[in-house]
């Protein structure tokens, strides 16, 4: 016989309670180490705390210095190209690889996992691998183009300016191109057949039949992935400190590598907290734009009508 | 379908373009170009275990053919084994990423049950800002968490990294079995608790068996996540026998301006491998939690 509920567990069996108890240990983590910290670092880029000293609150005068200082408006530019041009093509190839991975393959399971292989392991050391394939005297591209006789000396990947830039973004678009081409073809999988049936039946060539079928139906989640691509690459850390630290010239420094430069072996704790405090709003942006997608999807599914 | 698509073979079709494709033209739409996109995402990979086996003549010179050994050694190999402290490095990363990971899968599997079914007051705007702390990254972190670890007596600790790597484990898995948790009917728990079953009961026997694919999807993802986390790892750790693997690789075998690269390269190969081959195993958890993440 069940002995009558005490104080405590029927206290157990309300939701709020229970629902509070476990919450408990996710909230404290991110509370503590997620929430707490955004807050600080905020507050932190209002201060000149430097590593060993707290700083006292100075206000706007990081970000009045940063707005004059030409390596942090290079590093803004710098992060503002390599972002739209990184995420221009990664769309463009990544749509056409998943299009590609849609068609009926033999060993369509296997390609589709060799894909996402460069998505999968540590960037770093990826980045190490680029950095041999972009070594000034060693480059295999370099031997291959000298050998064909499409250049004369050995080209410097990563010592001049924009031959830094778009090397990094190279590698950029490497990395994540099996990230967008794989959720798109997730989203491409969706997609009924019936739709291209019926198509083809009204007489639609394929282009037709991507541009008035395909792509209306997959603009959602087209959204979604930019999105997050959009995030990743503009606070893309690892790929810049291994292959150039930012240099040459600051030509690759992108806010992130900055803000680490400035703040870790710098000892600038405040300065670099401004510097990451700065990409938020671009950042709230691209979420908002996400939610635009999220919300057009729900309305496309017809999920307003509850 | 793929099996008889030449224009010879079946002239007239009525289900669709793909049988009037010819091969021919298949093979520059289709394999030509998917070829080049498997040759270049792949050849890093390839250049990475080349360059590990190369002996040190063949690497700096600029005859012979580059992209095969002809002397292979293991020289690389046994430097990054004995002399460096890579096997130390290996070890922490598998240590950190295996407790991160599971003290990450253990606060998202309350929270997400506790969001998706005991729907307690308020808890569809916390699901909505679990969401929102998934898309907070590590960039803009990195540096109130090194002060904070600093003051928490963390710095240079293993422990310093396990803490913080949830930060962004939590909010990605709990969203990810926010989804499995949904799929789970009603009348599976209101039964359990007709029964006499309390609410964790209920969760441990019948809503985790049953969401056993996304335990292992987000446990995967978690996982890698962590085995290829770099930032914090760089920030707040400094003695070699801390480091991971990435961190160790990049700032420890780096001397110089003469750079191993038979080492270098043997060490991010033998970096990659692991996750690789656990990527391997689970491909389609792995596929699914990375596209049920994006399209939730």
């Amino acid at each position: 016989m069940p002995s009558p509920p005490s104080a405590l567990s029927r206290a157990l069996d309300n939701r709020n309670v229970l629902g509070l108890l476990f919450m408990l240990p996710a909230a404290a983590l991110l509370l503590l180490f997620l929430t707490y910290p955004l807050g600080l670092g905020t507050y932190l880029g209002f201060t000149d705390t430097k590593i060993g000293r707290s700083g006292v609150w100075i206000g706007l005068e990081n970000y009045e210095f940063l707005w004059g200082d030409a390596v942090t408006r290079l590093a803004l530019f710098n992060t503002l190209f390599y972002t739209f041009i990184a995420s221009v093509i990664k769309f463009a190839l990544g749509l056409w690889l998943a299009l590609l991975l849609n068609k009926h393959l033999p060993f369509k399971a296997f390609f589709r996992a060799v894909v996402l292989l460069p998505f999968i392991v540590p960037t770093a050391l990826s980045a190490l691998a680029f950095w041999w394939i972009y070594d000034s005297q060693f480059s295999i591209i370099s031997w291959v183009l000298l050998k064909m006789g499409l250049i004369d000396h050995y080209i410097d990947f990563l010592g001049d300016p924009w031959n830094a830039r778009f090397s990094t973004i190279a590698a950029n678009i490497w990395r994540g191109v099996p990230f967008v081409a794989i959720t798109l073809l997730a989203g491409l999988q969706t997609i009924s057949p019936s739709y291209y049936e019926a198509a083809s039946l009204d007489g639609a060539s394929p282009w037709q039949q991507f541009r008035h079928v395909t792509l209306p139906l997959l603009t959602p989640i087209i959204a979604v992935v930019m999105t997050f691509s959009v995030l990743f690459t503009f606070t893309d850390f690892q790929l810049i400190y291994v292959l150039t630290r930012g240099g040459p010239l600051n030509a690759t420094h992108l806010m992130a590598t900055l803000s680490f430069q400035r703040a870790i072996p710098g000892g600038n704790l405040g300065e670099g907290a401004a510097i990451a405090t700065a990409m938020v709003p671009f950042l709230l942006a691209a979420i908002l734009l996400s939610y635009y997608g999220l919300q057009r999807r729900a309305w496309q599914q017809g999920s307003g009508d509850k | 379908m793929s099996t008889a698509n030449t224009a010879a073979d079946r002239p007239i079709d009525s289900q669709g373009m793909n049988y009037l494709v010819s091969a021919q033209r298949r093979f520059f739409t289709v394999y030509l170009p998917l070829g080049a996109f498997l040759f270049v995402l792949l050849f890093p990979f390839y250049w990475m275990a080349i360059t590990t086996f190369k002996p040190d003549e063949e690497l700096l010179s600029h005859e012979g053919n580059p992209f095969w050994v002809n002397n292979p050694t293991l020289a690389h190999v046994k430097k990054l084994l004995f002399d460096t402290a890579y096997p130390d490095w290996l070890w922490n990363t598998v240590l950190i990423s295996v407790v991160a990971t599971a003290l990450s899968l253990f606060c998202s599997v309350l929270a997400a049950y506790a969001i998706e079914r005991l729907r307690y007051r308020g808890s569809r705007y916390v699901g909505a800002s679990i969401f929102l702390a998934y898309l907070v990254p590590p960039s803009i972190l990195f540096i109130p968490l090194a002060t904070m670890v600093y003051q928490l007596n963390l710095f240079d600790t293993r422990l310093a990294l396990i803490l913080t790597y949830p930060t962004f484990l939590i909010p990605f898995s709990t969203w990810l079995l926010m989804g499995y948790f949904k799929t789970i009917p009603f009348e599976l728990e209101e039964c359990a608790l007709i029964d006499g079953a309390n609410r964790f009961q209920i969760l441990v026997k019948i809503v985790l068996p049953l969401a056993v694919p996304g335990l292992i999807s987000a446990g995967i993802f978690a996982f890698t996540l962590s085995w290829n986390e770099f930032i914090y790892a760089l920030t707040f750790v400094s003695s070699s026998e801390v480091k991971t693997v990435p961190v160790g690789v990049v700032t420890e075998l780096v001397e110089g301006d003469v750079y191993h690269w038979g080492s270098l390269m043997a060490g991010a190969l033998f970096g990659s491998l692991p996750v690789a081959a656990l990527y391997s195993f689970f491909v389609e958890y792995y596929v699914s939690g990375l596209t049920g993440a994006v399209k939730e």
